[in-house]
């Protein structure tokens, strides 16, 4: 049996900086996981992954994450999805300093 | 130290432009992603969790004060004002931007150095023993026949398409610093009859199938040096397997044909091509030996070091663990530990870099290493002033007293930077130093080797540290898997792994039981931990790993 579809949000990084970016609801990218849109269904996640994956000059590397709603906006579910959106743990580096 | 040449440093110089061409074009639209990847990667550039990632080479850990200098002035310009030091002897910047990398590489060039080759299936930067040239212990300094393989390995036709990456570590003395066991070439220096040559060892390597190289040739006439390592190499290239990536090192190659079959491949290979080298090689290693002579070193009395000796403990402490014997009874090899308890393994960040730049020129003929153990050192040093370079640099917060002991951890840079991690690495190292550093056990404890990985490709040498920690993915959670008894010196040994992994909360404690284990089980305080190990097996480590098992298996 395929397993369920949870949801998930596009991510990416950006070319020129590398950062992790979302795509959010207007179809732009954000630095900031609350910004993202979250899919909560298959087709559409995967539609807009596609459309992502054209915009090579912009992005590289997008996939579909695991996320989850939140009041504040869609959140990661895995750890290693929570360091992208925040930044490392050993320097307050990246978008934890960056977002503040 | 070794010069470029001008055919170096053209060869370097096009690439770099080269290189800021083809950004261009990746930045304008005109090459896709899948067309540039291959092409950053040439050139050390990946890209991480975060940000960009770019590697840059220090061939055999040697590094001029000059250009110890141009690290720290790329750290602030481009980057964060910190680098991260490798067990490769590489340095990596953790957040250029894109745009910026090709300007890095040319600030790089300007000091004779370069990205070339530290990453993709090719021979990747060629290591060496980090006191070479100045320990007592070896029968030649390794670092010109490092060079030679570097020139010869440089962009070479035949072997920019491996089947995966491959590294050869050089060292010549018989105590191992290079751990020539775990490369895919390993080489040591040796005198016999009069005669020098290398003890040829292949087909080591770490990542996800841990292997101890095996000896190809018990003595290669030094003569033979490049023809038989390209022999080696082309018998690789040739039956290397391509069809899974995870089979395709050399240590599979060995491990599926055997040694027997390898060996005479590469008999057979060297025996057509030997005649190929007609001695411009040989010259040209003459020449580069001639670089490497060992500096002037100054003659001069020793008081203010027996002096600080014997009244000042912290200086004792210091001497203790971070000085090494060097050829010359009044000088000593210093290492600069980068360990600082609770701080990042192998960060230094740019003001520290341009201290130990200039300790180098003032006190150490301008010269440093960079060790496979991720710290930094000053190799030829005159006792007298090592006081005076104590004092700088525990003021500058590089005076740490641990070289070798518990909290001198090798870490990789796991899920904090590392796109390929199944967990973090470096807090654990950062949580163990501290732990250590408030019980002030790790002098008492003694020699420990502790290396932490975060995931299975074990670029942090997890396998061949006396304790050995992996980070792993379980059901979304961090996870810590620990081995013990691993070697990565001559007596090299594969550490065996103990049972159920550990939760981020528990892990740190079971390190400190397994250390106070070794404290009580013990022959005698000169007893190593390792030696330990041997002698009574995993048993009473695994008990302390795991009480209430073992409180299960009593009731
Ligand atoms: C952060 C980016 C890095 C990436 C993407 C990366 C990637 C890899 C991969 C894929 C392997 C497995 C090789 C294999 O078994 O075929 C590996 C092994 C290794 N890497 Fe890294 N690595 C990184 C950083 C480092 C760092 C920081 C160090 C040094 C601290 C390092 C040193 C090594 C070593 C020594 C091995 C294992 C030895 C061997 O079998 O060759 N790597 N790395
Ligand atoms: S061991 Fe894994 S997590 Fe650590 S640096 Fe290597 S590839 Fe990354």
């Amino acid at each position: 049996m395929p397993k369920a579809f949870t949801p998930k949000v596009v991510t990416a990084n950006a070319l020129i900086e590398g950062d992790v970016i979302y795509l959010t609801e207007s179809g732009s990218w954000s630095r900031s996981h609350t910004d993202a849109r979250l899919f909560t269904e298959e087709g559409p996640a995967t539609a807009a992954l596609s459309a992502a994956e054209l915009q090579s000059s912009e992005i590289v590397g997008a996939y579909l994450a695991d996320a989850e709603a939140s009041p504040k906006g869609p959140k990661p579910t895995h750890f290693r999805e929570a360091f992208r959106a925040t930044g490392p743990s050993n320097y307050p580096h990246g978008k934890q300093v960056e977002n503040v | 130290m070794y010069n470029y040449t001008d055919f170096d440093e053209a060869f370097v110089r096009s690439r770099v432009s080269q290189f800021r061409a083809q950004v261009e074009r990746r930045i304008d639209g005109s090459l896709t992603e899948d067309e540039f990847k291959p092409l950053r990667l040439m050139n050390g550039l990946y890209l991480q969790l975060h940000a960009y990632m770019l590697r840059v080479a220090i061939p055999y850990g040697t590094i001029s004060a000059r250009q110890m200098r141009q690290l720290a002035y790329i750290a602030d310009t481009w980057d964060k004002g910190y680098g991260h030091f490798t067990t490769r002897q590489n340095i990596q910047y953790n957040w250029p931007a894109l745009k910026d990398v090709p300007d890095m590489l040319e600030a790089l060039a300007d000091v004779q150095m370069h990205a070339i080759q530290t990453s993709g299936n090719t021979i990747r930067n060629v290591t060496s023993d980090h006191f070479a040239g100045a320990a007592g212990d070896e029968v030649a300094d390794p670092r010109p026949y490092a060079e030679l393989l570097r020139q010869w390995s440089t962009d070479h036709p035949e072997f920019q398409f491996l089947p995966r990456k491959f590294k050869i570590a050089v060292t010549g003395a018989e105590a191992d610093r290079a751990v020539i066991r775990s490369h895919d070439i390993g080489l040591q220096l040796l005198e016999q009859n009069g005669e020098r040559g290398f003890k040829v060892i292949i087909g080591g390597g770490l990542g996800r199938t841990p292997m101890i190289g095996k000896v190809v040739r018990d003595f290669l006439p030094e003569a033979d040096l490049l023809p038989y390592c390209e022999a080696i190499v082309h018998v690789y290239n040739t039956l290397g397997r391509r069809d899974n990536k995870y089979k395709a090192r050399i240590k599979i190659t060995v491990h599926e044909n055997g040694i027997d079959t390898m060996r005479e491949l590469i008999e057979a290979r060297f025996a057509e091509i030997r005649p190929e080298f007609s001695g411009v090689d040989q010259e040209l290693l003459a020449a580069i030996k001639a670089q490497f002579a060992t500096p002037a070193l100054r003659e001069g009395d020793t008081a203010a070091y027996d002096s600080a000796y014997a009244t000042d403990p912290v200086f004792r402490a210091w001497a203790d663990t971070n000085l090494a014997a060097h050829r010359k009874p009044d000088h000593a090899i210093v290492t600069i530990s980068i360990k600082a308890h609770g701080k990042t393994p192998g960060d230094a960040t740019s003001d520290q870099m341009r201290l130990m730049a200039e300790l180098a020129e003032e006190y150490a003929h301008g010269e440093l290493r960079i060790s496979h153990e991720q710290n930094v050192i000053l190799p030829h040093v005159h006792k007298g002033d090592l006081p005076a370079i104590h004092a700088a640099l525990s003021a500058a917060g590089l005076g740490t007293a641990n070289i070798g002991l518990a909290s001198d951890i090798i870490a990789c840079p796991g899920m904090d930077y590392c796109a390929l991690a199944t967990a973090r690495s470096i807090p654990i190292a950062q949580e163990i130093a501290t732990r250590v550093d408030e019980l002030k056990i790790e002098h008492e404890v003694g020699e420990l080797k502790i290396k932490i990985s975060g995931c299975i490709n074990a670029c942090g040498h997890h396998h061949v540290g006396h304790i050995g920690i992996l980070g792993l993915d379980r059901a979304g959670v961090e996870n810590y898997q620990v081995t013990l008894g691993g070697d990565h010196t001559e007596t090299a040994a594969v550490g065996t792994r103990m049972g159920p992994g550990f939760s981020a909360d528990e892990i740190v404690p079971a390190i400190e039981r397994l250390m106070l284990a070794y404290l009580d089980l013990r022959s005698e305080k000169s007893e190593t931990f390792l030696q330990t190990f041997r002698r009574l097996g995993d048993a009473p480590f695994k008990a302390a790993l795991y009480p209430e098992s073992e409180a299960r298996n009593a009731a």
